[in-house]
Parts: structure tokens; sequence; C-alpha cells
């Protein structure tokens, strides 16, 4: 899973790029955290289009970017989700807190 | 085309293995035709089964774990079994959130596969290990969506 990072102004995107299981989630949660840390954003957008398989694991990734922008007084968003990503998020119901687009 | 057919695998709990798995089940599952979304759903439940056994059976050491896949017909059956702590509570478990993984897990894994496959059993004895079977049946493709 590779992470990329785009800051513009108050908003920080991240692009996650490959497979997100927990193999990947355990490296990815501190390369976030780290990057969060850094970039102190307003808003983080998520951008799942490059995830090419997402279980349980993304959920977990997912609520911990949200807490830790809630924390810092802002959101994080969710978009460009694909189609089985998409279900296991919506299995979860996490789109009662978090903004997926 | 053969009706009846499984395979047997083995390998370490080590957490780079869960691709393997997911992959080598979806590879035996395509003989039965799916659509991708039927794939998508038997990768994720197989996912979800191989990492509870990683993190939750074996927590402190590296166990093994065995997958069979077997198919009837229509009908892919999964067995997914480690010889690691087990569950104490298996409905407590089954609870939608509930996790005893820390904060990189969400407590959603037997949800997913609940929802995603026709049928999941959990048969476990602490101390002796956890088996998980999931059972899904592949339409065939004629009146498939």
């Amino acid at each position: 899973m590779e992470l990329k990072a785009k800051a513009d102004h108050r908003t920080l995107t991240l692009q996650l790029r490959g497979e997100l299981d927990h193999h990947a989630a355990k490296r990815l949660v501190r390369e976030i955290d780290l990057v969060v840390e850094r970039e102190v954003p307003q808003q983080l957008v998520l951008d799942f289009s490059a995830v090419s398989f997402m279980d349980s694991s993304g959920i977990a990734v997912v609520m911990r970017a949200q807490r830790r922008m809630q924390e810092l007084g802002g959101s994080a968003t969710v978009i460009e989700v694909p189609p089985q990503a998409r279900r296991v998020l919506h299995t979860a119901g996490i789109d009662r807190w978090v903004k997926i687009k | 085309m053969e009706r009846e057919n499984y395979i047997a695998l083995q390998f370490p709990s080590c957490s780079v293995n869960e691709g393997f798995a997911r992959i080598a089940v979806a590879g035996f599952a395509a003989q039965l035709d799916p659509t991708l979304e039927e794939l998508g759903d038997i990768k994720t439940a197989v996912s979800e089964a191989v990492t509870n056994a990683i993190v939750h059976a074996y927590p402190e050491e590296i166990g093994r774990i065995s997958i069979k896949a077997k198919r009837s017909g229509d009908v892919l059956e999964i067995k997914i079994q480690d010889w690691g702590q087990g569950i104490a509570d298996i409905a407590q478990a089954k609870q939608p959130l509930f996790t005893t993984g820390g904060e990189e897990r969400s407590g959603m894994g037997f949800t997913i596969m609940e929802s995603f496959m026709d049928e999941m059993r959990v048969r476990s004895r602490p101390g002796k290990g956890t088996t998980v079977v999931l059972r899904k049946r592949i339409m065939p493709r004629m009146g498939k969506k």
C-alpha cells in the first residue's frame, strides 16, 4: 500500500494505492498520523480511487483518521470509493460518522 | 467441468500471508464463474477470517492456519481453522464494533463475513482453537444481474 500526500491551503489529500488489509493498515495508520501531525489540516480527504481491495482494517483506518481530525477541530472525507470497498464501508454503517462522497 | 473439487493449504500466521490467502481462495472460486461482486465478497470474508486468526488466535506467537475450500455444485464452502487461543464468548465476538484487537481493528470482521456470505458458522474452544466455516452459493450466470 502506497500513500501520496498533497497539501493545498488547509486541505490535505491522501491518495491510497493498493490493497488495504490488516498487513497494510499497521503501517498506514502510523504514516497518516505523521503527515496529519506535520500538516495540521482543517480538512482531510482520503482518496480511495486506487484502493484495489479493502477489508474491515480500512474501517479502522478511516475511523482513526476521523478521530484525529476531530481532535484538530476538522473533519475527514472519503472520496472515489470503488464498489468493493464501498460495500465494506456501507456494511459497517460508517457513513453515520464520516462523510463518504 | 468438475462439479466437486477442493483445495487445502496451510501457512504460518504472518500478516503478509493475508493477501496470499484471499487470492488463493479467489483463484479456486473462479471455476464457479462468480461475478466481480461475488468474488469481492469471498476475498473480503476470507481476509476477515484469516486476520482474526493472525490477530486473536496467535497474539504473541506465529501459529498454523489451515484453509480448506470445497466446491459442491454451485456452493463454495471455506473452512478456516487455527489451533490458537480460541474465543471464550462467540456471541460477544460477533457483536458489531466489539473488538479486543485495539485501535487497528474495527470489530466488524464477523459482521462482514456474515453479510457477505450466505452462511457462517463458528466453533471455538478456549486454548484449543477456532474453526470458521463460510458458505456461499454462486448463482449460475443465467438470470444473474
